[in-house]
């Protein structure tokens, strides 16, 4: 995939919000795109990738601080 | 309304034996025992009763038990004391990243190595080996178990490597004395009092001889009846622990089976057989915290939470990122001698419909 991603912003939000936002955006878009969700809640770091783990999506890092890639493949 | 109180691993229920010595202790335990006439002569008798139970349990001389006033006051100064003792060995504190925040705050403050542990919250021995083979390490910590999500440290192992490399080892192990056994191979170790069913306010610490220790702050004189109700406890818990762990053990695994059985996208976390027989903590996907905690309490259930929304500095759990697991959502279950098994039915009867009536609430049932 190519193209910057989708922009998901939660920052301002605690958890689970963002975990939430996550679940329902990621859905809706293609199989192989990268959702980027901003989020400054610390449990955030820990609970995008344990989301993606149990879900069976991709965690694909974070590329700066408070913000995390997240590539939908189920 | 049920009544079940379930966080055992922050402060037990006083045990009966703890509260007969207790008051027994407060007619004949009320001077200082340091001092030279009759009443400190009965105090300083008690005390050393006190030493000698504790060091019995836990396979130790009596003149290696010292008593704090707090588990946390042991834990700090097991560490304090280790490091200053081995100043000319070294200046590096090796711990594991899951440790009591009492060791961590030390930690934060001097040069230190955090060893990570695996998703089951298991200490990663390889990596500990390498650390503690460091040049200029002066003291090792290890938890027995975590207090957090239950998993057994692999303390024997961990105490070999630390041997090899001639680094003393301090085991925080107030989650396991009075339940489980904690092998040997330390040469620091400390307890807390109210984990085991004794009154709150007393530390263990015990110094193996010929450990380089150095006290770190010169303490008053000691909570004495406080400390022989302590003993009284231990040695009520140590002598039926073995059952008692089966006990607990088996309700534990009923919980964990349950809870994962009839609560949709939960995470139990922690390790399902090598872990502590009281103790157990699952991850509720979409549900906060402190909501979840709140709903419960209201139900009559008194459980704990490494959510960042129940804590004071609005961090996760450290365990629970080090273990790269949920951290919202987050409950401790921890049980005890007075724990029934209808207690442990009625709060899985009710659990199901306490987190779905919150994910009704936050709108995520469909998710």
């Amino acid at each position: 995939m190519t193209g910057p991603p989708e922009v998901l912003d939660c920052r301002g939000q605690r958890c689970p919000l963002p975990v939430i936002a996550l679940a329902r955006r990621l859905p809706q878009l293609p199989v192989g795109s990268v959702l980027r969700v901003l989020a400054d809640d610390p449990a955030a770091a820990n609970d995008i990738p344990a989301w993606c783990r149990m879900r069976g999506q991709e965690y694909a890092g974070s590329p700066a601080e408070h913000a995390y890639d997240v590539r939908r493949v189920a | 309304m049920a009544e079940a109180y379930f966080d055992a691993a922050a402060a037990a229920p006083l045990h009966p034996v703890a509260r007969q010595a207790l008051l027994a202790a407060l007619e004949d335990g009320w001077a200082d025992p340091g001092k030279l006439y009759a009443q400190a002569r009965r105090a300083r008798q008690l005390l050393e009763a006190a030493q000698a139970a504790v060091a019995q349990v836990l396979g130790v001389r009596p003149e290696e038990v010292t008593f704090t006033a707090s588990g946390t006051a042991a834990a700090q100064a097991a560490v304090l004391g280790g490091l200053a003792g081995r100043q000319r060995a070294g200046r590096v504190l090796v711990h594991s990243a899951i440790e009591h925040s009492a060791v961590l705050h030390v930690a934060e403050r001097q040069e230190a190595v955090a060893v990570p542990v695996d998703r089951l919250g298991r200490l990663d021995l390889q990596a500990w080996g390498a650390a503690v083979r460091r040049p200029g390490v002066a003291l090792a910590a290890l938890i027995s178990a975590s207090h957090e999500v239950g998993t057994v440290q692999p303390v024997a192992a961990a105490a070999d490597l630390c041997d090899a490399a001639g680094v003393p080892l301090y085991v925080d192990a107030a989650q396991s004395v009075g339940r489980v056994p904690v092998p040997g191979g330390w040469s620091i170790l400390s307890a807390s009092a109210h984990k085991w069913g004794g009154p709150p306010g007393v530390g263990v610490l015990v110094v193996r001889k010929g450990v380089r220790w150095e006290p770190p702050a010169r303490s008053g004189p000691p909570d004495l009846p406080a400390i022989v109700a302590a003993a009284a406890a231990l040695r009520a818990v140590a002598a039926d622990a073995e059952a008692e762990a089966a006990r607990l053990s088996a309700l534990v695994d009923r919980i964990r089976a349950t809870v994962a059985a009839t609560v949709p996208d939960v995470e139990v976390v922690g390790d399902p057989v090598d872990r502590l027989p009281h103790l157990v903590t699952f991850s509720v996907l979409y549900v906060d915290g402190e909501a979840l905690l709140h709903a419960l309490d209201r139900r009559g259930f008194a459980v704990s939470s490494g959510s960042s929304c129940t804590s004071d500095t609005l961090r996760p759990s450290h365990v629970l990122e080090a273990m790269g697991v949920l951290s919202h959502g987050n409950v401790r279950v921890s049980l005890h001698r007075e724990t029934t098994p209808e207690q442990v039915d009625e709060f899985l009867a009710v659990l199901p419909d306490v987190v779905a009536s919150l994910r009704a609430e936050a709108g995520v049932l469909d998710l």
